[in-house]
């Protein structure tokens, strides 16, 4: 599989980051070189083998449903880029 | 020189109050004052900071039942949040971030009485493997090739200013992570020990997240037995990270100089790669030669998915960054870059925070869990991680720990090998397996190359058996009596 210029661009949107024109064709030879050396994975016989999520070493665990780290909204929002009052603020979304 | 010190000699020292934990702390804070404008080990330096800590240290100091680290003065990479101190990740995107809490492995180091000289330097966002993607500029390693004095060698990454502060004796001993080897390779760079524990031994909480299933804390320091101290304060269960694994911490520290008697050391196949330098294998069958010397039984083992570890760890790695730097949008923390919409907004902040390594793994991330790839790409690497498991699960039948090289050379040149990402991907080809299967790993340094640089032997042991990894690499370290020091050091300052 080869990235084409579309592809890149359209995972570019897909991840919110925003990319040059004259920065595409440079991201599409890095990206397609490492898609190419990852290739080698499909010389390995996976069949029957369960996908690894995690190391599996900690069971899930459960605890009671209650705020554990209230009361600090001062906290969370004093690295705001921008904030009024106790909100966030973002441009208008919404005519 | 209290620069030159262990962190063990140093407890002793400041116990018998041979010198102060004043003095121990304005010692170290001389020699970053003298050394980081050139190393660029730290990012952010604590000094004040350090002082009251060292003071308060002294009084504890002076009362019976002083805590293990009262007074140590340690390195922190800026990828642990520490309330009330600049936590940049080294990128744009949290130049300013100042978080208002404390992560747990640094609460920890805290709680037992450790002075905090300052944040060290790294890869943005820990991608990396030679300390040159940070928004905040290059470290460089405090080693030369000799003969070269001129020219700048890197110190490995992602734990790079980490690994060159405790090198140079800027700090006794750092923390450090490791997501595919970001501790053991710069630690093998510097001439420095350094031990990936077991996926879950290490709480996350309060670590920038960069792989969540891979991430690992660990400790660096100039000898095993530090490392052990440190490790004894980091580890331990928090219910505030979901993967942490509620184990006891056994006495790290007295698996240092524990006899290896019987011990069965695995010496796997596929580490040794096509191209490798005669140094590094020769480094290799010394470190065999040692541990046979020191009682154990050397067993050839097959590790048959080693070659697929790195390809793996590309995915998977990539996979997980883009998910989690997701919360990096300009909206609740970090930097800002104003947008006509929300979409041009999460735009603009995106393509001037991050740099071009990190945007390059968001956007592979991106690829490889896209609808109508995930299956070809994240799926299938998901099985292969599941397969290189399972082959150290094999070999741990039959082997109590590995005993591998950790880089396949010795730490290069700014310059050289940085064209091709897939290039320096490659410098982590003996560390990423161990990291995939979540199993402790430690690099001690071993010996000097031809060039008179550093060589790190790996010690990869079974999940939660730190033990037998330190009393392995103790046992090297004894044997290698690398009394070695850096061209750039305190006290030649």
């Amino acid at each position: 599989m080869s990235l084409d210029p579309a592809t890149v661009r359209r995972i570019a949107r897909l991840a919110r980051i925003g990319i040059d024109e004259s920065d595409l064709q440079a991201l599409q030879g890095e990206l397609n070189g490492i898609l190419g050396w990852i290739e080698q994975l499909n010389e390995v016989d996976v069949g029957g083998v369960e996908p690894m999520v995690g190391t599996g070493h900690a069971a899930l665990r459960m605890r009671e449903d209650w705020v554990t780290d209230g009361e600090a909204r001062d906290a969370v929002l004093s690295n705001a880029p921008d904030k009024a009052g106790p909100f966030y603020t973002v441009p208008k979304v919404v005519e | 020189m209290l620069t030159e010190l262990t962190i063990a000699s140093a407890q002793g020292g400041l116990k018998r109050r041979d010198f102060s934990a004043v003095e121990l702390t304005q010692a170290h804070l001389a020699a970053i004052e003298a050394l980081n404008g050139r190393l660029n080990a730290f990012i952010t330096i604590t000094a004040e900071r350090a002082l009251d800590a060292a003071r308060r240290a002294d009084a504890v100091l002076a009362g019976q039942d002083a805590p293990a680290l009262t007074g140590i003065p340690l390195g922190i990479k800026d990828l642990f949040c520490t309330d009330g101190v600049r936590t940049t990740a080294a990128s744009r995107m949290l130049e300013d971030f100042v978080p208002p809490y404390e992560s747990t492995v640094t609460a920890n180091l805290l709680r037992d009485g450790a002075v905090f000289v300052g944040k060290t330097n790294l890869d943005e966002f820990a991608m990396g493997s030679a300390n040159i993607t940070s928004a905040f500029g290059a470290v460089e390693n405090p080693w030369k090739r000799t003969g070269e004095p001129d020219t700048v060698l890197v110190p490995g990454g992602s734990s790079g200013g980490s690994a060159a502060a405790v090198a140079a004796g800027l700090a006794m001993g750092a923390t450090g992570t490791d997501t595919g080897g970001s501790i053991r390779q710069p630690a093998a760079y510097c001439g420095i020990a350094g031990i990936k524990p077991t996926y879950g031994r290490c709480s996350r909480w309060g670590t920038i997240a960069f792989a969540s299933s891979l991430d690992q804390a660990g400790p660096m320091a100039r000898t095993v037995e530090d490392c052990a101290i440190l490790l004894q304060s980091m580890a331990g269960f928090d219910v505030r990270d979901s993967t942490s694994v509620d184990v006891p911490v056994p006495e790290y520290r007295a698996a240092c100089g524990r006899s290896l008697k019987g011990m069965k050391v695995g010496i796997p196949a596929e580490y040794r790669v096509a191209g490798m330098p005669a140094e590094i294998e020769a480094a290799w069958e010394q470190g065999i030669a040692w541990l046979r010397d020191a009682g154990c039984e050397i067993v050839n083992v097959s590790l048959p998915h080693t070659k697929y570890g790195l390809a793996t760890y590309y995915i998977v790695a990539p996979a997980e960054c883009s998910s989690n730097l997701a919360r990096y949008d300009g909206v609740r923390f970090g930097r800002r870059v104003p947008g006509e919409s929300l979409d041009a907004l999460y735009e603009a902040t995106r393509r001037e925070g991050f740099g071009p390594e990190v945007r390059r793994r968001i956007l592979m991330g991106t690829y490889v869990l896209s609808a109508g790839y995930y299956d070809a790409y994240y799926l299938r690497a998901q099985k292969v991680r599941h397969l290189i498991r399972r082959d150290f699960e094999e070999a741990f039948r039959m082997v109590d720990v590995l005993l591998t090289p950790t880089a396949p050379s010795p730490a290069f040149a700014q310059g050289e090998k940085m064209d091709d990402p897939v290039q320096m991907y490659l410098n982590d080809v003996f560390t990423v397996p161990a990291s995939m299967a979540g199993v402790p790993a430690m690099s001690v340094p071993a010996g000097l190359s031809g060039s008179g640089l550093p060589l790190g032997l790996q010690v990869i042991g079974r999940s939660f058996d730190e033990e037998t990894v330190i009393a392995a690499g103790s046992a090297i370290e004894r044997a290698a009596s690398f009394a070695h020091r850096p061209a750039l050091r305190a006290e030649v300052a």
